[in-house]
């Protein structure tokens, strides 16, 4: 029983690993492969570390798997937007086939601050017709 | 069959086969973004090996490397991009 447990949770985790490895493959752009990268991994590394605290089934080893991944939780969506946000500023190519840049125009770009209505920034971006 | 032919048949090339096509996405690369963040996976993946080998020997401390790894794949990740975006300020 124990070990048909493991067998599947260890699988689906290995599965959805290999998908965002063949995502990162084939998606055309930075943005995208980082949206994937943050999202597939983090669910693929969380099965298969809980895979290998059903196996041990100590409290020891299960405390330090819950810690490796609420770490990986925490710190991959923070690290992939960082990594985005500096993908845009170095004004790395969007895909073609993206339909709306909702930041263009938004950021100063000399002291990378962002527009808001609040408060008064240096820049003005220009209103884009978003309904059409 | 047996949860030791079972990590060694199936587990262990399913995540040396996505090991290799990530690193075919950081010889590519176009951007430096793409590197960085294929590096991230990199070490990502290494972990998921590590856990599927520390249950195959049965040795429970393998698991602080993991840790570790994360760690080192945050730090990085961060650290890149922090010195991408003051490298793209000091040019203008």
């Amino acid at each position: 029983m124990n070990e048909i447990l493991i067998m599947i949770l260890s699988t689906m985790g290995a599965l959805f690993v290999l998908s965002t490895a063949i995502a990162m493959l084939t998606k055309p752009d930075v943005y995208l492969r980082i949206n994937v990268t943050t999202k597939a991994a983090t669910l693929g590394l969380g099965l298969i570390l809980a895979s290998a605290a059903v196996y041990f089934a100590d409290i020891s080893v299960t405390t330090r798997v819950i810690s490796i991944i609420l770490f990986i939780f925490l710190t991959a969506p923070i690290g992939g937007h960082m990594l985005m946000r500096s993908a845009y500023f170095t004004k790395t190519p969007i895909w073609s086939g993206t339909k709306i840049d909702e930041l263009a125009g938004q950021y100063d770009p000399e002291t990378h601050e962002l527009y808001s209505e609040d408060h008064d920034t240096s820049i003005k971006p220009e209103i884009t017709d978003k309904s059409t | 069959m047996s949860l030791q032919e079972y990590y060694n048949y199936i587990l262990i090339p399913i995540l040396g086969l996505s090991l290799i096509l990530v690193f075919i996405r950081f010889l590519k690369g176009p951007s430096i973004g793409d590197r960085v963040i294929s590096l991230d996976m990199l070490i990502l993946i290494s972990i998921g090996i590590i856990a599927v080998y520390s249950m195959q020997n049965d040795q429970s401390t393998f698991l602080d490397i993991a840790m570790l790894f994360a760690l080192i794949a945050f730090l990085g990740t961060v650290a890149f991009a922090y010195f991408m975006e003051q490298r793209e300020k000091k040019d203008e």
